[in-house]
């Protein structure tokens, strides 16, 4: 859906002091007091942040930084315990339905029915936004053709596509429905470098053409480095810094960094790859 | 405004229609394993009823027509109903299997939108493949059908369908509260409501409490009016006061079903479990 001039001066995301605490032990020795509980982690910790339209902003963090958290929060999958989060100025918990209606999400697994074909489980998306009529076929060809998909699997059981096409699939639909703020979990993780650069591309026409908000989570420090205006570094679910990649290095990266991964290096401590066994809440 | 909206909610109704529609003929295979499966359930107890005579249950011709019929009518309309039950109830679970949970709820249409264009999809479902089954048994078995009025039976079945379809979301809620064991307590409450419900008999053979509850089912009346109907002849005029049984519970499970299952999306976000693995 595409915003309305009213909310181009409004910020794309505004995030209060969000905080989202997992497990309830309490609640649940209570009631099961014979039951094993996991000690509750704390995903997001006073999370402020605040995203402008029309740019791509990249969220650094590691396994377990509480990027995922951040991002389902945004999609209203997700209450945060404490704290505020709006989107063009919409509530995600009170005003959830306004929310839905300008965001899509890409997320590191393609999430698709299996069994059906690219062109059925893009036409159900289409359904739920508005489309689904006619010219949407004609739509879906030109944008899996721009990504590089060939069309001859347009009618194959998703199965039976590679990750890669599956994951160019799963970009094509949220791109479809054409969002005001397009939510990206590591959406090119898996890919080979030739799809990676072309799903940049996209990204990149996408918030050009259509004034479109990226908000975008990965571990490619390269990727953060050449597609994002800012990037937002976070760990342990704690905004450590956030501004402009050329901002970031000058300021953390130290005198001899040159690199976002210095900086991120020396802003968490540690590499984004030394706790990749670590799983996200 | 409001004709936009309605629009913007029939379309995603319709989507839901078709990616069902879509689901079936990919999953094929599947579909007709379980046909089969079902229409060897109803044949065993069409021919369960043939064989009461030689086993000396039963010795009168026509009494035996009656009981077979009543066996019968049973078999195939809980086919019908747990199919349904089961298509709605498996909602979420399949969604969860599928991993699409996450983009259905946050799509931006109501819930009620989602919940009913599963039902109707459903529904839709159920009576094509209850269809087949009943040709066939109509082909298979000598029935009796002189009698019956299917005016009075399509009324009743009618009627059943909101009460149906407020146990199937009813029940599609506990995946939700529980996604490693909502499944299985679909299962049990599919179970529950077969034995509670008078397929194969009538619930008066039931103990004290399982009676009562009995009576609370809404698939109880359904099955009791059908066969009435059927075997019977029970008059249209005669299918009221089930008819408006039906109804009553129907205009009270569909509302608060959807309540409750807002209530648990609510509980969902908090906890975190709207997501793949919950």
């Amino acid at each position: 859906m595409a915003i309305r001039v009213s909310e181009l001066n409004t910020p794309a995301v505004e995030i209060d002091g969000i905080s989202k605490r997992f497990g309830q032990p309490g609640r649940v020795r209570r009631l099961m007091p014979w039951r094993t509980v996991k000690p509750p982690k704390l995903a997001l910790d006073q999370v402020c942040l605040h995203v402008d339209t029309g740019r791509i902003t990249g969220i650094l963090g590691a396994n377990g930084s509480g990027k995922s958290t951040l991002i389902r929060i945004l999609a209203t999958l997700l209450t945060p315990d404490a704290g505020t989060a709006s989107v063009f100025g919409y509530d995600v918990v009170t005003q959830a339905a306004e929310v839905r209606r300008h965001i899509n999400r890409v997320s590191v697994e393609a999430s698709f029915f299996k069994e059906m074909s690219p062109w059925e489980n893009m036409l159900y998306a289409a359904r739920l936004y508005g489309g689904g009529g006619e010219g949407t076929r004609a739509r879906v060809e030109a944008m899996l053709e721009r990504l590089g998909l060939p069309l001859d699997t347009l009618d194959k059981p998703m199965k039976q596509l590679s990750r890669g096409q599956q994951q160019k699939v799963a970009i094509a639909r949220s791109f479809l429905t054409s969002p005001s703020l397009l939510l990206m979990d590591e959406p090119t993780t898996g890919l080979d470098p030739r799809s990676k650069r072309e799903v940049q591309d996209l990204v990149r026409s996408i918030r050009r053409d259509r004034a479109a908000t990226v908000l975008l989570c990965t571990h490619d420090l390269q990727e953060a480095e050449v597609l994002c205006d800012r990037v937002v570094v976070i760990d342990h679910g704690r905004v450590l810094a956030e501004g402009t990649p050329a901002e970031l290095i000058r300021i953390h990266a130290g005198p001899d960094g040159r690199s976002l991964e210095d900086a991120f290096m020396r802003l968490t401590g540690k590499r984004l790859e030394e706790d990749e066994e670590e799983k996200e809440e | 405004m409001i004709g936009n909206t309605l629009r913007w909610e029939l379309n995603a109704f319709t989507g839901f229609i078709e990616r069902q529609k879509n689901l079936y003929r990919r999953y094929w295979a599947w579909e007709a394993v379980w046909l089969l499966y079902n229409l060897v359930s109803v044949l065993s107890i069409g021919y369960l009823a043939s064989g009461l005579s030689t086993i000396g249950l039963e010795s009168g011709q026509a009494s035996l027509q009656q009981a077979q019929l009543y066996l019968l009518v049973g078999a195939l309309l809980w086919t019908y109903l747990s199919m349904v039950f089961f298509e709605i109830a498996f909602a979420i679970t399949w969604e969860r299997w599928e991993g699409t949970i996450e983009y259905t709820f946050m799509a931006p249409i109501r819930r009620v939108t989602h919940l009913l264009g599963m039902c109707a999809a459903s529904l839709i479902y159920g009576i094509a493949r209850a269809a087949l089954i009943g040709l066939a048994l109509v082909f298979l078995f000598k029935l009796d059908l002189s009698h019956a009025n299917y005016w009075a039976a399509l009324a009743i079945f009618a009627a059943a369908t909101l009460p149906l379809l407020g146990l199937g979301i009813f029940t599609s809620i506990l995946p939700l509260l529980s996604p490693e064991k909502g499944e299985q307590m679909a299962f049990a409450v599919q179970g529950v409501l077969l034995l509670i419900s008078g397929v194969y008999y009538p619930i008066t053979v039931l103990p004290g409490p399982l009676h009562l509850a009995g009576i609370l089912s809404p698939l109880t009346y359904t099955l009791d009016g059908v066969r009435q109907s059927l075997l019977h002849g029970l008059s249209l005029t005669g299918a009221l006061p089930d008819v408006a049984i039906l109804l009553v519970m129907g205009v009270i499970l569909v509302p608060a079903s959807v309540w409750c299952f807002g209530r648990a999306e609510v509980r969902a976000k908090r906890l975190g479990l709207l997501k793949r693995s919950g």
